[in-house]
């Protein structure tokens, strides 16, 4: 089976609002120009094209369309679309690469959140028979699934707190994130026990990667990230059926791709509670180094949250900051379909 | 290309209704997933991954419904892909499914297509007018119709061409137990005595709006091998894309289309399709795209697609059958219809077409198309393992 590594990886700055339209035209467009310019590349060299954003989101159908004129996709591309993170384009486009099929894939990831009210939103991927018609809102869920842990002794408020605290910090040297610095003592509390440092901000954004087999890689970066193993899994959409405070298909995902002797970790965690779970089930020491980039405390655009980890992940490969890392990305209520990738500097 | 070979080892699929209200969404899936393992001779255990497809989410009103199916699909600690491109969708996902396979990262994947349009309106997802973005407002009628007239005028093609292959495709699904409309008594003269709704396309010439779901399980080689029956190998897939709008696209032949034709009988190693290829499932939700695609594919290459219709070429006992299963024509859930169209051309090489089975098909193609005719994905599939 051959290799795929990630040679580039651009991202928009992650904004409160952009004045962009829905469909991520305006935001991907400087993006695609800035990794073709990274990796000296051009269209004509990419042979998949895959993509990941919502309809949902954009509040209306077909969204992704409208997206593939940021690309000028003429002549016609081999191309196609996961409606989740763009963390799974990302695996479907790894798959296309391993086929022989494809040389050269270039995934984006795009999404407006700003276009509606994001927490009411997001209620609608609940089961709708069921669960939706309740409107439990993503905030709120995610302060239920706080709770648990706090009751149960898994974590306390002040993990919770050092959590949001090293990201805003680590977050003041990136120029894309959307807020860092020190936390604030009295930062309001939005859903008991959530205080505003406790839960994402509400991001638009964009970004961009590409792969290439292995050999081709090493011919545009001296350093590419070379994907070792790449899994995702999903659990149980019933709410009362698992563990909340367990991460079981991050575990199996982060056993199936590989994940151990990790230096750095970009984790997919919107809630600082939910990086507690993921740091246990992905079994990471305290030796390892977690979202140097600030995560997604300090911005987090929806379907592209996810792929800007594999990209800040493989960014650290290709600065010879460390030469295994891993990245996570996740996708649902609460946890509840999880990608690992584990990328390394040498096969 | 180092790809692995990979068969489709069963398929299964929904009876199709305008609503589907005695089941919900999971309901729905598992009647063709059902099916499809039970065709398949395989168990759950034997499922490595499920990859899941349907167009639109606001056709339903759920955000990502495939997280809430995920138990319904039998993927709670498996993998799940959810692809989404427009009314190809049900294509994309096969070939998505399938390249999990070739890729040699799994034994055995489950694909799976719906669309419950009855639990939303698709007039209403599809209306929609965001800023900037050309409106419709008509529904996909409104917006082929100019296309189709503008095939009429370049080909020449007279006007009962259309009636031609609503009545063809309705007889054809009178033999298909699963299918939406099935009207044996349909002539030339009530499809033209049928209403106008966007001129020209008739009443009778459109697309029903289903309830439905199609399931198949594709695996590899081994995986194919311990199946007791046959398989349908798949010889080669082809997906392109370009914008929908700009300054000389031709919206009436697409090069999209074009291309991923060419790649695919490239990869399939057929020179001459219409004498190689024994059966045809192509996604025409409008009559007239029958000719139109004809040409587009490849098959009409010195005629006019509309002289082989005409001809007759197209019927069952013709040259080439297109759409002995009804097609789009009889049932049109959406996201599934264009796996239901992929599913039907395996069911042909397998020997498993029923009534409508066309004897000696040893190739067939699954064709679908979706948003402003700029999505394509389609693949072909055979009796033998290809070389």
């Amino acid at each position: 089976m051959r290799n795929a590594a990630v040679v580039g990886f651009a991202q928009s700055p992650s904004v409160r609002s952009t004045q962009g339209t829905t469909n991520g035209v305006e935001m991907l467009v400087p993006v695609l120009s800035e990794i073709f310019a990274q990796t000296g590349l051009t269209k004509a060299d990419i042979d998949f094209w895959c993509s990941g954003s919502s309809d949902y989101l954009a509040g209306r159908a077909f969204s992704f369309i409208a997206a593939v004129d940021a690309i000028g996709a003429f002549p016609p591309i081999n191309e196609s679309h996961v409606e989740c993170d763009a963390a799974w384009a990302v695996y479907e486009a790894w798959i296309k690469i391993l086929t022989g099929e494809a040389d050269t894939a270039l995934v984006y990831g795009f999404g407006k959140s700003s276009a509606g009210e994001l927490r009411r939103v997001l209620s609608l991927q609940l089961d709708p028979y069921t669960v939706a018609p309740l409107w439990p809102d993503s905030i709120s869920l995610a302060a239920m699934q706080a709770r648990l842990g706090l009751e149960s002794g898994r974590w306390t408020e002040d993990d919770m707190a050092a959590v949001a605290a090293r990201s805003l910090a680590d977050a003041t040297s990136n120029p894309h994130a959307q807020r860092s610095g020190a936390l604030t003592d009295n930062a309001p509390l939005i859903a008991d026990p959530l205080h505003s440092y406790d839960v994402a901000p509400i991001s638009d954004g964009a970004a961009a990667l590409i792969l290439t087999t292995e050999e081709r890689a090493r011919d545009l970066i001296e350093r590419p990230a070379i994907i070792s193993g790449i899994d995702h899994r999903i659990d149980s959409a019933v709410l009362g059926a698992r563990d909340l405070t367990d991460s079981p298909s991050t575990r199996t995902a982060a056993a199936a791709a590989g994940a151990r002797d990790i230096e750095i970790a970009e984790l997919h965690a919107p809630f600082s509670h939910q990086e507690l779970i993921l740091r246990e089930a992905l079994e990471l020491s305290d030796a390892v180094r977690i979202n140097p980039s600030g995560g997604p405390l300090a911005g987090n655009p929806m379907f592209a949250g996810g792929l800007i980890r594999i990209g800040e992940a493989a960014k650290r490969v290709h600065s010879g900051d460390a030469s295994r890392v891993l990245a996570h990305a996740t996708s649902g209520p609460l946890l509840q379909q999880n990608l690992v990738a584990v990328m390394e500097a040498q096969s | 290309m180092s790809a692995r070979r990979a068969a489709i080892l069963g398929t299964g699929q929904t009876h199709h209704r305008t609503k589907r209200t005695d089941v919900s969404m999971p309901g729905l899936i598992r009647e063709a997933i059902d099916r499809a393992m039970a065709d398949a001779h395989v168990e759950w255990r034997d499922i490595d991954a499920v990859v899941i497809g349907k167009a639109p989410d606001l056709f339903e009103g759920v955000m990502m419904p495939e997280l809430f199916l995920a138990d319904a699909l039998g993927a709670v600690g498996k993998p799940l892909l959810r692809v989404h491109t427009a009314g190809s969708v049900g294509g994309s996902t096969s070939i998505v499914a399938a390249t999990q396979v070739m890729a040699g990262v799994h034994r055995r994947v489950l694909a799976v297509a719906f669309e419950k349009q009855s639990e939303s309106n698709a007039m209403w997802g599809l209306s929609i007018a965001p800023p900037f973005s050309m409106p419709v407002g008509a529904g996909a009628g409104g917006y082929f119709a100019p296309h189709v007239r503008a095939y009429i005028q370049r080909s020449g093609a007279p006007e009962h061409i259309g009636a031609m292959v609503a009545v063809k495709d309705r007889r054809n699904g009178a033999l298909n137990p699963y299918a939406h409309l099935r009207q044996p008594d349909i002539t030339l003269e009530s499809v033209q005595a049928s209403q106008m709704l966007w001129d020209p396309i008739r009443y009778d010439e459109t697309c029903p709006s289903s309830d439905g779901a199609c399931a198949m399980v594709i695996g590899d080689e081994e995986a194919a091998a311990a199946v007791d029956g046959t398989v349908a190998w798949i010889h080669a897939t082809a997906m392109r894309t370009e914008p929908t709008t700009f300054a000389g696209r031709d919206q009436v032949n697409p090069q999209a289309g074009k291309d991923a034709a060419a790649a695919l009988w490239r990869a399939a190693g057929i020179d001459d399709p219409l004498r190689e290829v024994d059966a045809a499932e192509i996604y025409v939700p409008f009559s007239w795209f029958e000719p139109m695609w004809l040409e587009n594919l490849g098959f009409a290459r010195d005629t006019p697609g509309w002289k082989l219709t005409e001809a007759g070429a197209t019927e069952r006992s013709g040259e080439l059958p297109v759409n002995p299963s009804g097609g789009v024509l009889c049932s049109n859930p959406i996201g599934a219809s264009g796996m239901l169209r992929f599913a039907e051309a395996a069911k042909q090489v397998m020997g498993r077409a029923g009534d409508y089975q066309i004897d000696g098909a040893r190739k067939a193609l699954g064709h679908a198309y979706g948003g402003g005719s700029q999505y394509f994905a389609m693949w072909l599939v055979g009796a033998d393992k290809p070389e």
